[in-house]
């Protein structure tokens, strides 16, 4: 059984479910776990009952990479540190917004610790307000399309670059679409010392408005229209991107979620998905995908 | 054993005195009036002196995060802050005391901006109150240190696992220069024993921390907080004994009377000055007048009991707060005081007075005053709560 248990409360086709459990299965029972506030946290331990085999730990929203920060330390004093395994697991709110200050310095003081941010595009638990991570032109209940909106019309903030620039020695991106690849980048980022990063793609059924068995179909979709690029950095470098040889339109990706179901059906979508479009280009071009 | 008493700033008797209680991790971010301390913490780490972890973080939030992480992997914890830094960590504080993590804080305590100032009042730990640490306040430096070790065994008692804040007033305590005999580390070991919770973060025995309690489990996480705070009430009495019994100092339990067997008028207050009221005091007592100290050294657990049998005879009650709940008019101590007494017989008058506020120095002059107003209480005369020394050309 995994050490994430069954019983937990997550929606069926839970995407931070998927996550939770790909992690444990990366690293085993010699892992601490964690967790911000978010709906992780929440559908896994309704008191008294928990999901989580390994020892877990959660605080507040914004405080994880302290918090797993001074899990690493006081293992060090205490002698216990050996192999054991600290990750902090939250999702976009926690760890592009309101945590990003505290994941700033446990960077910067360099805890042997891995990081993974399990990213859904917008703040779930609360009921779909968007976050720093919600991506252009979709519709969350912050951010809603209307008779003068497109939705959300900032672009999502690039995390694994603000973590590159702190010097962690390996960052990577993920999707739980992929598990085999989340799996190994997961144990990679555990085992590599030092701060450690996996920016995790998350489809959210209920957020996305799309059908629970899809998650993965989904997730797979924005890998192949190149809306979310998968790659390793190491010590700073791109050392390892998923090529695309098919490429798919964006409209493949967009046409399947409810949240952008606007840009189908308003006058001047089509227009506006030639911008996502052109995220996709960026990607491709920046990342080398082709 | 003869005791060497040593001229030392009152941030290094501190700092000493963390240092002998042996934290595995330390966790802090610079802010006046506390630096003093976390510089002087710093250096014993770089000397080779201490052995733990020092966490350089990038702000209070984190640094009380980081111990509510170390804390739960089953570390001795320590921070210091003040003031903005205090106020800054307030949401995590419920934290670190909803999951009975025994971290130990000194305060040192700062006004509020703003105005931004940077000297003494109590109001950045009063308004801590309700956050569920324990809070002891220290009348002088010797009593500050000595007051590390005692905490810490409170603290870390099976029986209370609540974080507690060891209270001394900024710059007048943490900067002043006085002769103190600094904690011996082998009398600290035999009193101190070392931190083994049943309960930490073991990836050979897991376990959740944190988890999310729904209406039907809630209320009692708070009430077994509060009786563990009632617990604290009766252990901080035999935790000053036995400290009396090892180091032979003694500085009361939750309460201490000064000239209190025969006061009429009974002075209450917390904190430095403590002192000064005593001096007042002492020359009032030479002009044959009736007047006490109740000095208040616990203001979380509050000692309700203590206090009603120590003002049983007091004809007029006098309470001293250099904080201020705007709105009321009120420090939080005087609240207190009259909440206590309003289910008993005692019906002594308590009149209330703020302060020392941003770090109005508190001359014996101004106690005088304020005992002379008490005075016209027999009068008829009653003054409910004022702050005292108003400057009339600002006012």
């Amino acid at each position: 059984m995994s050490l994430l248990k069954p019983g937990h409360r997550g929606c069926a086709g839970c995407c931070d479910a998927l996550a939770g459990k790909f992690v444990l299965d990366a690293l085993g029972e010699d892992t601490i776990v964690v967790s911000p506030t978010g709906c992780l946290e929440v559908f896994t331990t309704p008191y008294p009952e928990s999901a989580w085999g390994v020892p877990w730990i959660h605080s507040l929203f914004e405080n994880a990479a302290a918090v797993a920060s001074g899990v690493e330390a006081a293992l060090k004093a205490l002698g216990k540190k050996n192999n054991t395994k600290i990750v902090a697991i939250g999702g976009d709110g926690a760890t592009l917004d309101i945590g990003l200050q505290a994941i700033s310095g446990a960077f910067e003081r360099g805890h042997d610790f891995t990081y993974i941010c399990v990213d859904n595009e917008a703040y779930m638990n609360t009921g779909v307000q968007r976050s720093g991570a919600t991506p252009l032109y979709a519709s969350t209940t912050t951010s809603p399309a209307g008779k003068v909106s497109f939705g959300n019309p900032l672009h999502k903030k690039n995390m694994p670059a603000i973590i590159a620039a702190h010097g962690s020695p390996y960052v990577a991106t993920a999707s739980v679409a992929y598990a085999p690849d989340m799996m190994r980048k997961v144990k990679k980022a555990a085992e590599v010392k030092g701060p450690t990063y996996v920016h995790v793609h998350a489809p959210c059924c209920t957020g996305w408005r799309f059908e629970g068995s899809k998650t993965v179909e989904v997730g797979k979709l924005a890998v192949e229209t190149a809306m979310w690029p998968l790659y390793e950095m190491e010590n700073g470098v791109i050392t390892n991107v998923r090529k695309l040889k098919n490429r798919k339109p964006v409209e493949e990706y967009l046409k399947v979620q409810g949240r952008f179901k606007h840009l189908f059906t308003m006058q001047g979508g089509t227009e506006e998905i030639k911008k996502i479009q052109a995220i996709a280009d960026w990607n491709v071009k920046h990342f080398g995908m082709e | 054993m003869r005791r060497r008493m040593v001229v030392v700033e009152g941030s290094y008797a501190v700092a000493h005195a963390v240092k002998v209680c042996r934290p595995h991790v330390i966790s802090a971010y610079p802010i006046t009036p506390q630096t003093h301390i976390v510089e002087e913490l710093s250096q014993f780490v770089a000397d080779g002196e201490m052995n733990c972890e020092y966490m350089n973080v990038e702000s209070e939030f984190s640094a009380i995060s980081a111990l509510i992480g170390s804390s739960a992997a089953g570390a001795r914890t320590y921070s210091s802050t003040t003031s903005q830094g205090l106020a800054l960590m307030h949401e995590a504080l419920f934290n670190a005391s909803g999951m009975r993590l025994p971290i130990v804080m000194t305060v040192v305590n700062r006004a509020l901006s703003a105005p931004i100032n940077i000297w003494n009042d109590q109001q950045d730990s009063i308004a801590q109150r309700d956050t569920g640490w324990i809070q002891l306040y220290a009348e002088d430096v010797q009593e500050s240190a000595d007051m590390l070790p005692q905490v810490y065994k409170l603290a870390e008692d099976e029986d209370v696992l609540l974080p507690a804040m060891a209270c001394m007033d900024g710059f007048i305590l943490s900067h002043v220069y006085e002769p103190v005999i600094l904690l011996e580390q082998s009398l600290t070991d035999e009193f101190l024993l070392p931190y083994s919770p049943e309960f930490a973060l073991d990836t050979k025995n897991p376990m959740s921390f944190g988890m999310l309690a729904d209406p039907s489990t809630y209320t009692e996480f708070r009430y077994k907080q509060e009786k563990a705070m009632g617990v604290a009430l009766k252990k901080i009495e035999e935790i000053a004994n036995e400290f009396k019994d090892v180091y032979g100092r003694y500085y009361g339990g939750l309460v201490d009377g000064y000239a209190l067997d025969d006061a009429e008028i009974v002075v209450m207050a917390m904190g430095s000055v403590v002192g000064t009221i005593k001096d007042t005091i002492d020359e009032l007592r030479k002009e044959g007048e009736p007047v006490g100290l109740l000095k208040v050294r616990s203001f979380r657990p509050f000692p309700t009991d203590a206090i009603r049998s120590a003002l049983k005879n007091a004809k007029v009650v006098v309470v001293l707060d250099k904080d201020i709940s705007i709105g009321r008019n009120e420090g939080a101590l005087c609240t207190e005081v009259k909440g206590c007494l309003y289910n008993t017989d005692i019906r002594a008058p308590v009149i209330g007075f703020i302060l020392g506020l941003g770090g109005r120095d508190i001359p014996m002059s101004t106690i005088k005053k304020i005992i002379s107003k008490a005075k016209l209480v027999e009068k008829g005369i009653f003054v409910e709560s004022e702050i005292a020394d108003l400057r009339e050309d600002l006012a």
